[in-house]
């Protein structure tokens, strides 16, 4: 989890804000579904701004600080903006014991990018995953809601290039 | 003829969605329907055809091109399940997963035909909440999620709680890497999940439920949440439910946002009011004060699924399984290294070998057996020496290991021990916390200290510190996941202590999985000099004419494995 910096001054436009208020028209206890909001929120703007964070605190009278320590808490919050394509390369046991590693290397060798990172034409964001639960196909990754199994570096290279492919 | 396709996370990612869809466009006549996980996570996806008399023809592996051979063929289709294969399923017993390939986790009515929320409406008209708990004492069901806890005690502590509002919480933050068995049982039937949740919402008085999903999950949300659904619109959840006046239930999704500790009961608590997920200390409980304060009970998802069975089949029944102190049946998750990878629920008691090496076929590739992790990163690995281990809750817990939620990762050789330790203690450290600050840095000293040993800089002291490091983490953390998490390393450094010294002494991983202490090298009499490797090289580190012997520049190479990758002649070896 780290923050964008130059985000951070970038305002909320107008119709970010409507966004967040019919969020929040949908709670009467803000405190108690906080994640569920917050979920919500990234899932419509890509992110959590820096900025939605002031927002919401001004909307639910949550403080900021108690709201960024919560999207900073879960590893599904992240307050930058992710690429077209969202790599989770599984790290379970099963992905870790089967070769996720040489995986990982592989993506970040054909990207060009670290984990975390967003490749420059913003195609691709890559990030690792606690176990996605599909053991028996490791070592696995999930883009777009499909899930590749039994990757190799070759299949991976392959898969990526496909995907580029397509753009 | 009528048509099932295992259709959970694992089946959909083999291919099974694109499979319904064509035969649904190919064979607009023919009823095709989804079933859960049937099990076979090696065999996906999995058709199951019956034909006009019932009679099942299971077909595994299916390939997409290959769906109108199987049709027309059906009978005798070179994709029929081998016996020696069908057995995997044959010599299991199924309580929680007895559903499982049978009915449509969508389908309320599927549930119903099989007898489903008879146990519920027994428990109302035939028992008070005291017997509800009397006969899941009897049963002797323990929690499946990790401790073992004894269910009816918990659910007597919420019973004899006073409040004005009482939850009972089901705990489906499923976060063990390497484990999906609730998945399954919210993938594969979402109605006995509901219909445990209600049983023990009778049982201690409570009117609402609460289930506390991973958001990593969403097809098992979608399902729970359809489930949820359908039962209200049939009455079965919400008000004067069964047309009684005053029994209401209503349950409720939330989803969680990745975070492991959230496994804690304290923390999940934590995490359903909207804070970040730090566990409390203990007392109060959670059945005195839990969710907002109130009496609240959380249990597993199996624990719950466990208990429609108990009153459709008696205590007595269930209790005639397993062991003396572990009663019933438990899942477990099959991976790694193993070649017929997938889910099984057997008997307490069972042994480790009966379950690896016959379920599981043994291990992939014919490679020798090295260890199994139990319990995720709060368990150990168990070496060979223990394969005849019954699998119970005080004989696992005996060994250092726990049964924990039921993920069974197999290694083979090629499997560093030191390796894997390292691999759990970056995950706790990266879970934890921070509330304590044993868990928060001794955690992290301890993976430095691994870090050191899998980069041939550790020290023979090193392990007398680890140990001291895993006594002190344990004694000073308040919750599970700081008191396990040395488990893994405790464990390794009891079974495999002479792999920690063969890398401290003789800067050696006899796995290879340790880069800084290998080399590649080419084998002058295998290579051809094809030029294979050169050219996938990224910092050009191999040197070598057409069909002459090459070689690796080691001050360059990066140890990428590449080249190991590439070369078709096994010329290529780690050193």
């Amino acid at each position: 989890m780290c923050c964008n910096c130059e985000d951070h001054n970038v305002s909320l436009t107008e119709e970010q804000c409507v966004m967040i208020d019919k969020i929040l028209s949908e709670y009467n206890n803000y405190q108690v579904n906080l994640i569920s909001i917050l979920q919500k929120v990234q899932e419509k703007l890509n992110y959590i701004p820096k900025k939605g964070i002031e927002y919401l605190s001004e909307k639910t009278k949550i403080s900021e600080s108690k709201i960024f320590g919560v999207v900073t808490f879960y590893s599904q919050f992240r307050m930058a903006p992710v690429g077209e394509n969202l790599i989770l390369l599984c790290q379970g046991t099963a992905c870790h014991v089967n070769g996720s590693k040489k995986i990982e290397e592989t993506i970040k060798d054909c990207l060009n990018i670290d984990i975390g990172e967003t490749t420059d034409d913003n195609l691709f964001t890559f990030t690792n995953v606690a176990c996605l639960g599909c053991c028996s196909l490791a070592p696995v990754m999930m883009i777009k809601d499909t899930t590749y199994g039994h990757l190799t570096p070759e299949k991976t290279r392959n898969i990526l290039q496909s995907i580029r492919e397509k753009v | 003829m009528r048509i099932k396709v295992g259709a959970s996370s694992c089946g959909i990612a083999a291919g099974a969605d694109k499979i319904i869809e064509k035969l649904k466009v190919n064979y607009p006549k023919i009823d095709v329907s989804i079933t859960g996980c049937i099990g076979l996570c090696f065999l996906e996806p999995i058709v199951d055809i019956y034909d006009e008399n019932d009679q099942l023809f299971r077909h595994v592996n299916v390939n997409l091109d290959e769906v109108d051979q199987m049709i027309e063929n059906y009978d005798s289709s070179k994709r029929l399940i081998t016996n020696t294969d069908q057995d995997v399923i044959n010599q299991q017993t199924r309580i929680v997963t007895e559903n499982y390939g049978h009915i449509n986790p969508e389908s309320i009515s599927d549930y119903l035909n099989v007898g489903g929320y008879k146990a519920i409406k027994k428990c109302i008209h035939e028992y008070t909440p005291e017997e509800v708990i009397d006969e899941i004492k009897r049963s002797g069901l323990r929690g499946r999620g990790g401790a073992g806890f004894p269910t009816w005690f918990k659910w007597n502590a919420a019973l004899q709680s006073k409040g004005k509002k009482k939850y009972i919480v089901c705990n489906a933050d499923e976060g063990d890497p390497g484990a999906f068995m609730d998945r399954s049982v919210l993938e594969g039937d979402p109605h006995k999940l509901i219909e445990g949740m209600m049983i023990a919402g009778f049982a201690m008085a409570a009117d609402e439920g609460i289930v506390y999903v991973r958001a990593e999950y969403p097809l098992a949300i979608k399902r729970l949440q359809k489930a949820i659904d359908d039962a209200m619109e049939q009455n079965i959840l919400g008000e004067n439910i069964f047309g009684m006046k005053g029994y209401d239930f209503n349950i409720r999704i939330k989803a969680g946002a990745g975070a492991f500790v959230c496994g804690e009961e304290t923390a999940l608590i934590a995490s359903l009011e909207g804070n970040r997920g730090m566990p409390k200390l203990k007392p109060p409980y959670p059945a005195q004060k839990g969710f907002l304060n109130l009496p609240t009970n959380i249990n597993n998802v199996e624990t719950l699924a466990n208990v429609p069975w108990i009153f459709n089949n008696g205590a007595d029944q269930f209790a005639s399984y397993g062991t003396e102190n572990s009663k019933g049946t438990k899942l477990f998750a099959l991976t790694g290294k193993i070649r017929k990878g997938g889910l099984v629920e057997i008997p307490m008691g069972v042994t480790l070998r009966d379950v690896i090496f016959g379920l599981g076929g043994g291990i992939k590739n014919d490679k020798a057996f090295k260890g199994v992790q139990m319990g995720g990163p709060s368990g150990g690995c168990l070496p060979k020496e223990l394969l005849d281990l019954p699998i119970d809750y005080e004989s696992i817990t005996k060994t250092g290991a726990i049964i924990g939620s039921g993920g069974m990762v197999v290694m083979d050789e090629s499997n560093c021990m030191v390796n894997m330790a390292k691999f759990f203690l970056e995950f706790t450290c990266d879970e934890s916390c921070g509330k304590c600050t044993y868990c928060r840095v001794g955690n992290k000293r301890m993976l430095e200290i691994l870090e050191r040993i899998t980069e041939g800089k550790g020290k023979l002291s090193d392990i007398d510190l680890l140990k001291e490091l895993a006594t002190k983490t344990i004694e000073g953390s308040l919750c599970g996941l700081g008191m396990t998490a040395p488990n893994p390393i405790l464990t390794t450094l009891k079974y495999f202590e002479d792999e920690y010294l063969d890398h401290i002494n003789e800067h050696h991983c006899a796995s290879g999985t340790c880069k800084a202490l290998m080399q590649y090298v080419i084998d002058a009499e295998k290579c051809i000099g094809c030029t294979a490797c050169s050219k996938v090289c990224p910092v050009d580190a191999i040197e070598g004419k057409v069909k002459e012997n090459h070689v690796i520049i080691q001050e360059q190479c990066i140890k990428c494995g590449n080249c190991y990758e590439t070369c078709k002649f096994d010329a290529i070896y780690m050193d």
